[in-house]
C-alpha cells in the first residue's frame, strides 16, 4: 500500500475570467521507502501539488490519503491538518526556514515537543541525530551563524526526527551550490530509506536526479509522466 | 519548550530596550497617579493639620480656604461656651511671598495663638513657636533653615523650627506665625494708605458741623482694626457631635460652622476640582496611550514573526502554542515595563517640586490595568498571528 496516495488532485485559484487552475487531475502515489522527484518548470503546480498533499493548502477537489487514513475526499479536508503533519510529516523548506530563535538542536527538538515529548527527551533525540550528521558541535549555534548547507541539514534533521510516514521536501537544494546540494540530497535519500518513509522531493535541478526511484514530471498542472 | 522564552532570550537587548521605553511611558503614569494623589493629599493637609473638629467662618461663605472670611478674633471666647466645645483658638490664613537670599518663596502663612489650636500637629527640626511675635516655623519644603532671618513688611521673623509635609492646595509650603504677627501682615494698613484713609475721614467730619471740632488723626486709630482671624479652629469633647454643635452655632445671625469634613469637600470640590479633573483625563489619555503603544509593539513583534508563525503552522503548532507566544510576550513585556516604571518612579519621585504620592494601592491597580492592556494587546497580535497564511513560509513557486 503506498505511504502517500493523491488522485485527480485539482486546484483552482480565482473565480470567473481571473481564473488560473493549478493542478488538473494529477494523480501521485509512493510507497514507504520509495524517494520520487517531482520535475518541471517554474509554475507548472510542482508546490502546488505538495501543499496540496501536505494539506498547507488544500486541493479544490481530488483525494488524498495518507497510509490507510483517508485525510481529504472530494472537497473536504477530513483530518486536523496540523496534526497530521505534526505526527506523520516531515516538510522541508527551499529557504530553509529554520525558527531563528531557536538554536540547532532546540529546532529540531521542537517538533518532538509538539508532538508530546519531554522537552529532556526531545534534546537527547535531537542531539543525538546533530551528531549523526556531524554537526554536533553546532547544536547550540542560532541558525543565522550556520552556513546555508548546514542549516538546511538541520531543516533534514527536523523533518525526519519523528520518524514521518511522508517527507515532502520543496526544492531543498535551490539556494546551495552543487557540491551542498548533492550532499544534502544524499542525506535525504540515506534517511527515507532507513526509516522508510515515502519522500517526495520537488526540483528542478536536473543534476540532483540520480538516485530517485521515480521521477514525475509536471507541465501546466498536469502530471505528464513517471 | 517556551519559545516566549526563547525569543526573549533571543532578541533580549531589544526587548530591553522596548520594555525600557515602556517604563518610561508607565513612569509617567505613575508620577501623573501620585501628582493626583498628591494635590488631594496637599489640599486635605492644611486642613487636617491643626486637628480641629468645626471651623467658625464668617456667614455665606466657604472660607477660609475656598472664599474670604473674616471674623473677629474674640469670637473664641463666645465659641467656648457652647456646650460640647472643648477648646477653640482663632486662626488666619495669608498667602504670601518671602525674600530669602536671592530667592523668592510663597508661603501660606498661618497664624495662630501659640499654646492653641492652630499649632502644626508636629515639628520635625528645631521649635514650635515660643515667643508671642517675630518668631516662624516654616515647612521644610520652602529651603530655609532655622535661624534665617527673614524680613516682611514691618517686622522680621526668625525661623525656630521646621514642619514636613504640611502644605497649602496650591504646593506652597506653610509658615506658622503668631496671630498677633500674621493679623498685623494682614489687616494693618500701609502707611500711604493710613494717610488716605485720614484725609477721607476728615473730608467727612469738615462736611458735617457737628463733628467738624474732630481731628482724623485722633480717630484713626480707633477705626483701624486688626483683631480679626479668617476662622476660629473648634475642638469638641469625645461626646459631642459635631453636626449638633455646628447647628447651635449657626443659629447666631453673622457666622456659620463648618465641620472639618465640609471643610475638607469644599477644598476637593471647588478649590482643586478642576486640576483633579485635568490630571485625572491626563491619567486616562496617558493610559489610552500606553494600550495603543503596547498594542503597536506586540503587533510589530507578531509582523516580524510572520514567516516564523507560518512555518510553525506547517511543522504541526498548534494555535495555542502560536498564541501563548505572543500572550507570553505580551505579558513580559508588560511587567518589565512595570517594573522598570516602578523603580524609576520610586527613585525620583521625591525629587518633584510639589507633593508625588505613590500609593501601594494605586500601584497594584496600574499593575492590574497593565495586565489588562497587555492581553488586550496580545489579542490583537493573536488574531494577526492566526491569520497567516502557512503558505507564507514556502516558496512562491506553483
Amino acid at each position: 500500500m503506498p505511504a502517500v496516495v493523491g488522485e485527480k488532485l485539482s486546484k483552482i485559484f480565482g473565480q470567473g475570467d481571473g481564473q488560473v487552475v493549478a493542478l488538473k487531475d494529477a494523480d501521485v502515489a509512493v510507497e514507504a521507502g520509495e524517494i520520487v522527484a517531482l520535475m518541471g518548470p517554474s509554475g507548472s503546480g510542482k508546490t502546488t501539488l505538495l501543499r496540496a498533499l501536505s494539506l498547507i493548502d488544500p486541493p479544490t477537489t481530488g483525494y488524498v490519503a495518507i497510509g490507510n487514513d483517508v485525510v481529504f475526499e472530494g472537497a473536504r479536508v477530513l483530518t486536523d491538518d496540523r496534526q497530521l503533519r505534526r505526527k506523520r510529516m516531515g516538510i522541508i523548506f527551499q529557504a530553509y526556514n529554520l525558527i531563528p530563535f531557536l538554536t540547532s538542536v532546540e529546532n529540531i527538538a521542537l517538533v518532538l515537543t509538539l508532538n508530546g515529548i519531554s522537552r529532556r527527551e526531545a534534546m537527547a533525540r535531537a542531539n543525538k541525530l546533530l551528531s549523526r550528521l556531524e554537526l554536533g558541535h553546532r547544536a547550540e549555534t542560532y541558525p543565522a551563524t550556520l552556513s546555508g548547507g548546514e542549516q538546511q541539514r538541520v531543516a533534514v534533521a527536523r523533518a525526519v526526527i519523528n520518524d514521518p510516514a511522508v517527507i515532502l521536501a520543496d526544492e531543498p537544494t535551490a539556494a546551495l551550490d552543487t557540491e551542498r546540494g548533492k550532499a544534502v540530497m544524499d542525506l535525504l535519500r540515506q534517511l527515507g530509506r532507513v526509516q522508510g518513509a515515502a519522500v517526495i522531493v520537488v526540483t528542478h535541478d536536473e543534476r540532483m536526479i540520480e538516485g530517485f526511484d521515480r521521477v514525475y514530471h509536471m507541465t501546466d498542472g498536469r502530471i505528464t509522466n513517471h | 519548550m517556551n519559545l516566549a522564552i526563547r525569543d526573549v532570550k533571543y532578541r533580549f537587548g531589544r526587548f530591553l530596550l522596548t520594555a525600557f521605553g515602556l517604563g518610561l511611558l508607565l513612569a509617567t503614569v505613575m508620577a501623573m497617579g501620585g501628582i493626583y494623589r498628591g494635590m488631594v493629599e496637599d489640599a486635605l493637609s492644611i486642613v487636617r493639620a491643626p486637628g480641629a473638629d468645626l471651623w467658625v467662618v464668617q456667614k455665606d461663605t466657604n472660607g477660609p480656604f475656598a472664599e474670604t472670611s473674616r471674623i473677629p478674633d474674640d469670637l473664641y471666647r463666645v465659641v467656648r461656651a457652647v456646650p460640647g466645645v472643648r477648646e477653640a483658638s482663632p486662626i488666619a490664613f495669608q498667602s504670601v511671598q518671602l525674600d530669602y537670599g536671592s530667592r523668592s518663596v510663597r508661603v501660606q502663612m498661618i497664624g495662630y495663638r501659640p499654646g492653641n489650636l492652630g499649632a502644626p500637629p508636629a515639628v520635625a527640626a528645631g521649635r514650635p513657636l515660643a515667643a508671642s511675635r517675630y518668631e516662624m516655623v516654616l515647612d521644610r519644603k520652602a529651603g530655609i533653615p532655622i535661624g534665617a532671618r527673614l524680613p516682611m513688611g514691618r517686622v522680621t521673623f526668625t525661623v525656630v523650627g521646621l514642619t514636613e509635609g504640611i502644605v497649602s492646595s496650591s504646593g506652597d509650603s506653610t509658615a506658622y506665625v503668631s496671630l498677633q504677627d500674621a493679623q498685623e501682615l494682614q489687616f494693618l494698613k500701609a502707611n500711604e494708605a493710613v494717610r488716605n484713609e485720614r484725609a477721607r475721614l476728615q473730608a467727612g467730619l469738615g462736611a458735617n458741623p457737628a463733628l467738624a471740632s474732630l481731628s482724623a488723626a485722633s480717630l484713626a486709630p480707633i477705626l483701624q482694626n486688626t483683631n480679626l482671624a479668617n476662622a476660629i479652629l473648634v475642638r469638641l469633647e469625645p461626646w459631642a457631635e459635631p453636626n449638633a454643635v455646628a447647628k447651635r452655632m449657626e443659629r447666631w445671625n453673622h457666622y456659620r460652622a463648618m465641620t472639618t469634613a465640609e471643610q475638607e469637600d469644599v477644598l476637593a470640590k471647588n478649590v482643586i476640582e478642576r486640576a483633579r479633573q485635568q490630571i485625572l483625563l491626563f491619567r486616562i489619555i496617558l493610559l489610552s496611550v500606553s494600550t495603543v503603544i503596547i498594542a503597536l509593539i506586540i503587533y510589530t513583534m507578531t509582523m516580524e514573526k510572520t514567516r516564523d508563525i507560518a512555518t510553525l503552522k506547517i511543522i504541526g503548532a498548534p494555535n495555542v502554542k502560536i498564541g501563548s507566544l505572543i500572550l507570553q510576550e505580551a505579558l513580559a513585556l508588560g511587567l518589565l515595563g512595570y517594573g522598570f516604571g516602578a523603580v524609576l518612579i520610586n527613585l525620583v519621585y521625591e525629587y518633584f517640586p510639589r507633593r508625588v504620592a505613590i500609593l501601594a494601592f494605586d500601584q497594584y491597580v496600574l499593575f492590574g490595568i497593565v495586565v489588562a492592556i497587555c492581553v488586550l494587546a496580545s489579542i490583537v497580535g493573536i488574531r494577526r498571528a492566526l491569520s497567516i497564511d502557512p503558505t507564507t513560509a514556502m516558496g512562491g513557486g506553483a
